[in-house]
């Protein structure tokens, strides 16, 4: 894991110390709100509904046990004991005191942590997959590549403004996409040339939200020691060109949709041409030291085999169970990934408290080289866990409430906090996901479903990412009230088949949500062939049959 | 007469800047920063003036000042809204593309907590919004000891140095 040099201290020490001195201004009345806002927001601060939210950065999702213990005392500290997972890998709390929150980041500072730049219109976390270097198909690991982009992205003088927010998300695996990276404003898929030299495709464009896209490639080989140079020249034409009158037409996936995306690659190119052989060309050095900060820990040599592992699954199904749902292969023999699943009933998803995120600590402390990751799909994983320690594992997660074995499953739902918490949303999300999870708590059906990504967006701006569901829930204002739109076939996850959702027909009361839920998965049930998923059976007998179907009685 | 700060230290401002200028009217007399347009426009009778700059608003492409930067008195570079950072890519186009090494000057909304941001962008004059306390402002070049990036005022980026 990247580990803080005296430069790295230095300037999240300056920033905590700059952020202090701007509140402090903005409440003496020498900031305006107006003027205070951008400032806060590239400090994660948001001001929501209930109190103000800070989402905290985790840099492509990794976590320290130490980190994770002082994210369980800020929860518990400055917080009402809880914390929430966000679906770009961050946390986030939703009760802190504006005035609280320098103390909060001086804190966070304390452990190479800090807020930066995790919302505004300035390039934000850079995400990827939580299973980087330890699963099975990855070209390299993607992690020493999301560190060179963050520290150029941070606090980058030039981009400090953009017209929108911009995400960008690094996939190295050839056969699965945990980050939804296509659905980016840039997405970088780590390839090898015909020579065996690392690089990326660039893919620019995709983004959810009110016009949700799927991004395009502009380049199928970008050698890896250009990707800052690259980058810049991306984001420069982006700063330039990109609209600044309407906000929903200011992402740059408009921009690319408008220009075509040939068009934006050869503004891009000829951008780059001037600045390709700068000094922020990446260095052969470089690289090989920042891949020396994401370097294999002390595995043992084990037998893939274990047989106490063997043992503990014949004996225990509700062990066998999660681990044929939740445990994930490693590329070391003996030993295994495990996530451990946020989502239960009378819980938001993602929401975790202090009490668990010292258990996740003690766990990684204890199973996994002292860390954890945060995921997309807002879980934990344990990425190093010994396959003849699963079973411990396994009995104190249960203990902690984070061992429901629907990794992937209909429960194992994304959900944005909606209404209850978000001020921007049209609706609530949080008990939606809720009756769901109460309807379908029957694991033998669940596992029967198989994999099925189900989304839940409050609002437009897909937080949720309800678009790239397979089933996907959208909070809808109707004359004040709140409605909620359904979209099927939408994916991702895996490499080169993300789609976006299409909408199912008119919107549904918040009490029908989960009967329409049921109809749509009994069609499935009826329909589907042999080990055929939900999304497959959509594929194949299209939208119709569930339209038909979902509306028949109401007529 | 306004206040300026130029080089990091607080100036008086004796340019006038002309917001609007009718097509065919006459340029003001005496130190005038007009808009680029009108200077193009107008070139023939304005180069032989050494008391002339232009300003470019944030819509307009800094390619407009191509043939010209070396015949002004100074550039500026309008932020008609502190959140509109275009500015910060031209700054950069006209300093490390057209190599311009005059005075740089970042007009408009600019704000205490941009001036970081602006002077590594390559400015290094700023007419700050007048209700900004000029004084305290002078802290906001301060804000960071080192940068990862390389920018206009420094080419290379923290990782070389890193490096060694």
């Amino acid at each position: 894991m990247y580990v803080y040099d005296e430069y790295d201290h230095a300037i999240i020490q300056d920033r905590v110390k700059q952020y202090r001195d701007q509140t402090r201004r903005y409440f003496e009345g020498k900031l305006s709100e107006e003027e205070f806002l951008p400032l806060r927001l590239q400090n994660g601060l948001y001001v929501q509904r209930m109190a103000p939210m800070l989402r905290v950065a985790v840099p492509y999702g990794m976590l320290a046990s130490k980190q994770i213990r002082k994210l369980a005392e800020i929860a518990r500290k400055y917080d009402k004991g809880y914390a929430h997972f966000s679906t770009r890998q961050n946390l986030q709390f939703n009760w802190p005191e504006l005035a609280d929150v320098p103390d909060i980041l001086q804190e966070l500072a304390d452990v190479e942590m800090h807020a930066v730049q995790t919302s505004g219109n300035c390039i934000r976390n850079t995400t990827t997959d939580q299973f980087a270097g330890v699963c099975t198909g990855e070209v390299e690991d993607p992690r020493p590549y999301c560190e060179i982009i963050r520290q150029w992205s941070t606090f980058h003088p030039e981009f400090a403004f953009l017209p929108r927010k911009f995400k960008i998300a690094v996939n190295a695996n050839t056969e699965s996409d945990r980050s939804a990276t296509d659905v980016h404003d840039i997405s970088l898929h780590l390839v090898k040339n015909a020579e065996g030299k690392t690089g990326f495709r660039v893919v620019v464009g995709g983004g959810l939200g009110r016009t949700p896209i799927i991004g395009s490639a502009i380049r199928d080989y970008l050698p890896a020691e250009d990707l800052l140079t690259y980058l810049e020249a991306i984001i420069r034409v982006y700063n330039q060109k990109g609209n600044r009158l309407n906000k929903y037409k200011a992402r740059i996936k408009i921009l690319v949709k408008a220009l075509t995306p040939a068009k934006f690659a050869e503004l891009v190119e000829e951008e780059w041409s001037h600045i390709k052989d700068s000094d922020s060309k990446l260095t052969p050095e470089l690289l090989e030291k920042m891949k020396s900060y994401f370097t294999e820990p002390a595995y043992e040599a084990l037998e893939d085999n274990s047989p106490e592992f063997e043992a503990k699954l014949a004996e225990s199904k509700g062990f066998a169970n999660w681990v044929n749902r939740n445990v994930a292969q490693h590329k070391k023999p003996g030993y295994a990934i495990a996530t451990l699943s946020i989502k239960r009933p009378g819980h938001a998803p993602g929401d975790v408290t202090d009490v668990q995120l010292d258990k996740i600590a003690d766990l990684a402390d204890q199973y996994s080289f002292g860390e954890a990751r945060t995921t997309h799909e807002q879980n934990i994983v344990l990425a190093d866990v010994k396959k003849s320690d699963l079973f411990a594992v396994w009995e104190a997660a249960k203990e902690a409430g984070f061992a429901t074995p629907n990794l992937g499953l209909l429960t194992d739902m994304i959900c944005c906090p909606g209404g209850d918490y978000c001020a921007l949303a049209n609706a609530k999300s949080i008990p939606v996901a809720d009756e769901i999870m109460r309807r379908f708590d029957d694991l033998d059906y669940l596992h029967d479903l198989g994999d099925l990504d189900l989304n839940i967006s409050g609002c437009m701006n897909a937080c949720g990412h309800h678009h790239v569901g397979n089933i996907g829930i959208l909070g809808v204002d109707k004359k004040g009230e709140e409605f909620y739109q359904i979209s099927l076939g939408g994916d991702s996850g895996k490499l080169n088949t993300t789609a976006i959702g299409k909408i199912l027909g008119p919107s549904f009361k918040r009490d029908e949500v989960v009967d329409v839920l049921d109809k749509i998965l009994n069609i499935y049930v009826e329909n589907r062939q042999e080990d055929e998923l939900f999304i497959d059976t959509f594929k194949r007998i299209g939208m119709e049959v569930f339209k038909e179907r979902v509306y028949a009685k109401a007529n | 007469m306004p206040k300026l700060i130029k080089n990091r230290a607080i100036v008086e401002d004796d340019f006038v800047l002309v917001t609007t200028i009718e097509e065919g009217a006459d340029a003001p007399e005496g130190n005038v920063i007009l808009p680029v347009q009108y200077y193009l426009d107008n070139r023939d009778a304005l180069a032989s003036r050494d008391n002339v700059a232009v300003w470019l608003e944030s819509d307009q492409p800094a390619e407009l000042l191509n043939d010209i930067h070396q015949e002004v008195a100074f550039i500026a570079v309008n932020f008609p809204k502190f959140a509109d950072g275009r500015g910060y890519s031209y700054a950069r186009l006209i300093r490390e593309r057209m190599n311009y090494t005059g005075e740089l000057r970042a007009i408009g909304d600019v704000l205490l907590d941009q001036l970081h941001f602006m002077a590594r962008c390559g400015f290094d004059s700023f007419a700050v919004r007048e209700d900004t306390d000029i004084e305290e402002a002078l802290t906001g070049f301060e804000a960071f000891r080192y940068s990862y990036q390389a920018a206009n005022d420094n080419p290379s980026p923290l990782f070389r140095k890193r490096l060694g």
